[in-house]
């Protein structure tokens, strides 16, 4: 037995830009905070431990910020130039940073002074890092070597000169304690092993390499330089698995998010792109007022942090997810109801009779059901569903068209409602999507009321408001008509089949003469 | 096996159910009704068909329980018999030859040995009188029955126009705009008339008429859809008539529940009124039957209503107004425009059903397999309306894909949907996947998928042509974003046209590299894969009609007819004619599984048949005079099992079955087997007890049962004998009293002694020990067929039919059935 079936309003796919689920997750932030600092921001780190406090490096000092804070709860500023790459090691508890005048300092987080400083690069240390045994430093400096240093002696214990230009970035493998990777400024990122005494691989990106990123699987290294990300497969010896091109100018810093999922990378162009690590896909990018040197992500996506030129610090936090809770809430009912019958466990032997779910039909649907056609109309024509879902009201007028009862449901109406359902067919009928059943029903308006035309003027002026939109909608149809056939005409010139497009022609010019002929 | 018989038309569906109101049996188990020539007891709990009662040589019209046996029925038919039958065993008692043609059939309680029916008037056109027919009651099996008295004269030749009141006093019948009421005992006449339209435009022509079984009230049902009660019509000026108005349109039918406290109505609308007390205010209503209904009719206990539709479907109503069951065969939709189709999946045959559904037609158990709603709007019944048709439907090669077109045409504009719909193993049933709206500016005429077996989701193609002279080609577009919703969409992906000419048929190769597309009086061959155009064929005059490739052997060629009366094969390697024939093909149809390719002639209101292959201008099969009707789709059913044919002529029906539909819609097939096995056959099928739902576990229990009753009835006997003979001793045991019996260790030798069997009687033990191997035996065999239970009912039947022919069989052919058989298993086992 079947029921009664509602009115299927036709879905259109909608146009622009699609809403996925990576763009409500990341649209998913508050507006940002900006915070002031002294100079270009090179790099901000989180502290890997919780409450996620991040350094941010910039100028000559040190600022370690608090989840929600918006003035530095520390400050390292032991620095007579500008500092650089402050970064965290694994336990949080450690700080180190290279600096312009060559020197590496290390900072205990709860002291002041440096716990040692390791000196031995003669030009500026752009990038320091702890490898993953915690108690070994590398860096790289600008005078194109890179070093790896001991924590509790304070002294070199290998000094790499492969790359031939400043080497501007590095990380450390997470998995391996002595496996680290620096990109340079020669175009290349290599790929070094503290047991051996040269690099084991090198990876020409083609480009100053401005960032390097290691996959937390340590099977799959991203480099980023000039306008290119490109990701390589480093367990294939170094194998280029895609190359990404999304940004217009250089691309200047890496991060991933906290699942592994998302690779972000921020670029001078002042845009943050946001890429699925299965398809390498732009799945978001988010905009900002300058260019942007320094990016980061707190653990669980929590905060996006981002550093530009201008020393504009902008921090973005997650909304809360209350207001799904709250709507929820709002529907549970009563304990006692709720309970009831839910804690039955059926036994083996039980018969489960499944109740069908009760059909909850619209309002129009409910009208449409008694075959009241003329309120049905009415029901769709509330400003609501008028305004703001124009193919719910087209959708039932198709219906009633379909019944045969729309011209009945459009008669007998007063002056405001025929001006409404005019002031509606005017503003829609122009859209193609409605236009053929919308023409229908400004044909039986004007049929209907033809006689009492002339005795209102509001819905006079309305029939000539529609007359106007219609003679406007015509002279652009014609005027891309006229387009079209230009563009024909091009083509047919393109094409290489002319001769035979020009056969056609002339035979449809020659029956429509003598289509003509006949008519005279 | 079967020698080289004729072939035969079978009519196998779609015989109009609807010849005269159905009658439930005494006890509500069974459900009688008319089916063409014959007439079909239902069980009214299973809606299984239990027996088809066959022997009139025309339309049955009539059916009604003999009131003074409940267990037979009375039938009535256009041929002049009425028959007696014994419905529940499908016997035919008695065979009354009144010699006139009989239009309705009424058997009262009161009547002794006569019953009424409607005749033509002796020379006279459409004038139809009631007589009471006198069945005498000789012996022997057909009796003549010519002493009938004239009751009224010129009744209304439908049976719904007459009706018998309380006890059998009266009778009401109703024709155009007078109603007249025959009394029997004071043999009076009451006229009364209704003007032909009243104040308010209605048209009070009468429809049907029904009497109240307790009280002297008729019914009557008007064209403008009113309801009259007319009461007090003992007199001809004093009579009164109250009127209820519910129905729209034509009231169909009426009828007065069994004590007549509501009366039950029916009209086009599909929906089934309840009135109660003969007022206006209170009523139930039953909505969305599906269609118009055309009878209505209450059991006996009036637990149950029963409603016949003009769709030939059947609804079992519970009287409290609940939807109960119905029995659908294969539905009458208002035109079939789709063709026949055969589901790969089920091998059902797939064409329009219910308005905007697509019904899923089992061959085998002639039922209704599913319906499947396309068009999902709600349904408005009502005349002038341009309702949405389905036009076109295909499936892909393994039935994973449907593709629907639904029109709807608004006098300026059309309404075009292509739907395409994707089988969901989960919930085993067409899920709605892409719709696009207006694919074609003007009617789609043909559409068909690339039917590749191995490559199925990759290249699936599908082509549709339009009349708005383009073809365009659908493909699948797979999204990758893993996130969406829904991954497989599909898209356009070419537009071919030629010469501004209207496409009208499309269709691809075997190997599916070729597509060939006709526009009107040319048919197109394109490359499938760069749909580039390849060659042209065309034989003036004419437009091309139909057009189809050979297959297998002959895929070289290709088939077209056109509607001057030309079939033409042309050679697709020489881009050359190869041969035609001078005739007026309807339908081309080719044969999936083999090289055949049957063509269908419409010539001097005859359908022949001719089978060809293409690679022969001379046909192997020519079948004239298939029926009086044009036949407008014919399709091609794989069997399930390849079938024995004798005759080299017949060799095309080995693998798959020929149907075709009639332009009143009955399907039609062909037979090889002689008519007596057919019925044999299908009367075995027929002998379930008690109406039982055939299932495969009662066959196996049913033969197991039969086998052994077969071995041992004298045996049984003989151990019977022998214990009814010492019984005495045993008696004697057991009803002495306790306290008056010789001790334990006295009776014990006697009572033991009495247990054993005597030594002449040892042979006999024997036998009966051998029987019980037997019976073992045959529990090994239903072990052997516990692998076939997953098979599907019509398998388990086919099967069935299988080991009943092996009976008759000599050995050797046995085991070559064996054989078959046994080969059938592995691919089943693999399904």
């Amino acid at each position: 037995m079947a029921s009664y079936k509602p009115v299927v309003v036709p879905a259109v796919p909608r146009l622009g830009e699609k809403v996925t689920q990576d763009t409500l997750y990341w649209q998913g932030y508050k507006t940002p905070v900006q915070i002031k600092e002294f100079g270009a921001v090179n790099k901000i780190d989180f502290s890997p431990v919780p409450p996620y406090n991040y350094a941010v490096t910039a100028s000559s000092r040190i600022h370690i910020y608090g989840r929600y804070s918006q003035e530095p709860i520390k400050t390292f500023s032991r620095f007579k130039d500008a500092a650089y790459c402050a970064t965290y090691r694994d336990d949080g508890q450690l700080l180190v940073a290279g600096s312009e005048e060559g020197s590496i300092r290390l900072f205990d987080i709860s002291g002041k002074a440096p716990l040692r400083q390791f000196d031995g690069h003669a030009k500026a240390v752009h990038v320091v890092g702890f490898l993953a045994d915690k108690y070994r430093i590398f860096s790289g400096g600008d005078d194109y070597s890179s070093n790896l240093w001991d924590i509790p002696s304070a002294a070199e214990i290998v000094s790499y000169t492969e790359h031939t230009d400043y080497v501007r970035c590095g990380c450390a493998s997470k998995l391996n304690g002595d496996v680290f990777i620096t990109g340079s400024y020669d175009h290349t990122v290599k790929v070094f092993d503290a047991r051996a005494k040269s690099s084991v691989m090198t990876i020409e990106h083609g480009h100053p390499v401005e960032s390097v990123l290691l996959f937390p699987s340590g099977g799959l290294l991203v480099s980023a330089g000039g306008r290119y990300v490109k990701v390589w497969d480093v367990l294939k010896g170094g194998q280029l698995l895609v190359s990404l091109k999304n940004h217009h100018k250089t691309v200047t810093c890496l991060c991933l998010n906290s699942s592994g999922q998302r690779l972000l990378s921020g670029s001078l162009d002042r845009h943050v792109k946001i890429y699925s690590t299965t398809s390498y896909k732009v799945v978001h990018s988010f905009n900002y007022a300058t260019s942007i040197l320094s990016l980061a992500l707190s653990p669980e996506d929590e905060t996006i942090v981002v550093g530009m030129t201008n020393g504009v610090l902008n921090v973005k936090h997650r909304k809360p997810e209350e207001s799904k809770e709250k709507s929820q809430k709002k529907r549970q009912p009563a304990y006692r109801t709720y309970v009831k019958g839910r804690n039955y466990m059926p036994k083996q032997e039980d018969f489960f009779v499944s109740k069908p779910g009760k059909c909850v039909l619209r309002k129009y649907d409910k009208l449409l059901k008694g075959f009241q056609s003329s309120k049905a109309l009415d029901a769709v024509l509330e400003p609501h569903i008028r305004l703001y879902t124009p193919e719910v009201t087209v959708a039932v007028m198709q219906e009633l068209n379909r019944r045969g009862t729309l011209r009945s449901a459009l008669a007998g109406r007063d002056e405001k409602q025929i001006s409404l359902l005019l002031t509606f067919v005017t503003r829609r009928v122009i859209e193609p999507r409605f236009t053929p059943i919308l023409v229908t029903v400004a044909d039986m308006i004007t049929d209907i009321y033809q006689p009492v035309l002339g005795q209102s003027a509001v819905v006079d002026k309305q029939f000539l408001r529609l007359q106007e939109a219609i003679g406007r909608e015509i002279d652009y149809q014609e005027e891309l008509l006229e387009v079209l056939g230009m563009m024909d005409a091009l083509f047919a010139t393109l094409t290489k089949k002319k001769a035979t497009y020009l056969e056609e022609k002339k035979s449809n010019g020659l029956t429509k003469t003598l289509d003509q002929d006949t008519c005279n | 096996m079967v020698a080289a018989a004729g072939l035969r038309v079978v009519r196998c569906g779609g015989s109009p159910l609807h010849g005269a109101r159905a009658v439930f049996s005494a006890d509500a188990r069974f459900l009688l009704c008319t089916a063409g020539d014959f007439v079909k007891v239902y069980s009214a709990a299973t809606e299984e068909l239990v027996r088809l009662l066959r022997g009139h040589g025309g339309l049955v019209t009539g059916v009604g329980l003999n009131p003074h046996n409940r267990l037979q029925l009375y039938s009535c038919s256009l041929d002049g018999s009425i028959k007696l039958w014994d419905f529940t065993d499908g016997i035919l008692i008695k065979t009354f030859t009144v010699g006139y043609k009989l239009l309705a059939l009424y058997a009262l309680d009161s009547c002794e040995d006569s019953v009424f029916v409607i005749i033509p008037k002796r020379g006279e056109r459409d004038t139809f009188q009631l007589v009471s027919v006198k069945l005498t009651k000789t012996t022997g099996q057909d009796v003549e029955a010519k002493e009938f008295s004239v009751v009224l004269e010129g009744v209304d030749a439908s049976p719904k126009c007459t009706a018998f009141g309380r006890e059998g006093e009266y009778v009401a019948s109703a024709k155009n705009f007078h109603l007249q009421v025959y009394f029997f005992k004071r043999k009076q006449l009451n006229r009364f008339s209704l003007r032909a339209t009243n104040a308010k435009g209605g048209n009070n022509l009468f429809t049907c008429v029904a009497c109240h079984p307790k009280e002297d009230c008729i019914a009557t049902g008007h064209a403008d859809g009113k309801i009259r009660l007319w009461r007090n019509f003992y007199h001809n000026k004093e009579y009164v008539f109250s009127t209820m108005h519910w129905h729209h349109d034509r009231v169909m039918d009426l009828s007065f529940s069994i004590e007549g406290t509501s009366l039950l109505s029916g009209g086009v609308e599909a929906v089934l009124v309840q009135w109660h007390n003969g007022s206006d205010c209170k009523k139930d209503f039953l909505p969305r039957l599906g269609s118009a209904i055309e009878y209505i009719s209450v059991s006996s206990d009036g637990t149950l209503y029963c409603t016949l539709h003009t769709d030939n479907r059947i609804t079992i109503i519970n009287s409290n107004l609940r939807f109960s069951k119905s029995i659908q065969g294969l539905i009458r939709a208002r035109d079939v425009k789709t063709g026949l189709v055969v589901d790969p999946r089920t091998k059902a045959l797939v064409l329009n059903g219910e308005a905007g559904h697509l019904q899923f037609y089992c061959l085998q158990s002639d039922k209704q397999l599913y319906s499947l709603d396309i068009v999902q709007q709600e349904y408005i019944q009502q005349e002038g309306l341009n309702q949405t048709d389905l036009v076109k439907v295909a499936f892909s090669a393994q039935g994973k894909w449907l593709a629907t077109v639904e029109e709807r045409e608004e006098e300026p504009d059309l309404e075009l949907h292509l739907k395409l719909w994707f089988f969901d193993e989960e919930t085993q049933s067409f899920k709605l996947n892409t719709q696009i709206s207006m694919p074609h500016d003007d009617h789609i005429t043909a559409m068909c998928f690339r039917d590749m077996d191995e490559l199925e989701d990759d290249s699936l193609i599908l082509v549709t042509a339009g009349k708005d002279c383009l073809f365009k080609v659908w493909v699948i577009l797979e999204d990758t974003d893993p996130e969406a919703q829904q991954s497989l969409s599909w898209s356009c992906d070419f537009v071919g046209s030629y010469h501004n000419y209207q496409a009208t048929n499309c269709c691809f190769s075997e190997d599916g590299s070729l597509l060939a597309v006709s526009f009107e009086e040319t048919v197109t061959v394109w490359d499938s894969s760069t749909w580039d155009l390849k060659c042209t064929f065309c034989h003036p005059p004419g437009k091309i009609r139909d057009i189809c490739f050979g297959r297998l052997t002959c895929s070289k060629y290709l088939i077209g007819a056109t509607d001057h009366g030309f079939l033409c094969c042309w050679n697709l390697l020489s881009c050359a004619l190869e041969w035609s024939a001078h005739l007026n093909v309807v339908i081309l149809q080719p044969d999936p599984l083999s090289e055949h390719i049957a063509a269908v002639s419409w010539l001097s209101k005859e359908s022949s048949l001719f089978v060809f292959k293409p690679n022969e201008p001379r046909p192997i099969c020519i079948q004239r005079n298939l029926c009086k009707e044009k036949i407008q789709f014919a399709a091609f059913v794989p069997r399930d099992v390849p079938e024995t044919v004798g005759s080299e002529k017949y060799i095309w029906l080995r693998r798959s079955q020929l149907y075709f539909l009639t332009d009143a819609q009955e399907l039609m097939t062909f037979s090889t087997k002689s008519p007596e096995e057919r019925l044999t056959v299908s009367s075995k099928q027929l002998a379930v007890e008690e109406s039982l739902p055939v299932t495969p576990f009662s066959l196996l229990l049913g033969k197991h049962r039969h086998q052994q009753s077969q071995g041992d009835i004298d045996l049984t006997k003989v151990v019977r004998n022998h214990h009814e003979q010492d019984s005495p001793a045993v008696k004697e045991l057991l009803h002495t009293p306790a306290h008056v019996l010789p001790s334990a260790s006295f009776l014990c030798p006697i009572f033991i002694n009495s247990l054993l069997i005597s030594k002449e009687k040892k042979s006999a033990e024997e036998v009966a020990d051998e029987v019980e191997m037997e019976s073992e035996e045959a529990e090994e065999d239903s072990d052997e067929e516990k692998d076939v239970t997953e098979m599907e009912q019509e398998n388990i039947k086919s099967m069935d039919l299988l080991e009943e022919r092996t009976c008759k069989l000599s050995k050797a052919e046995e085991k070559e059935l064996r054989k078959v058989r046994k080969m059938d298993y592995s691919w089943i086992s693999a399904f």
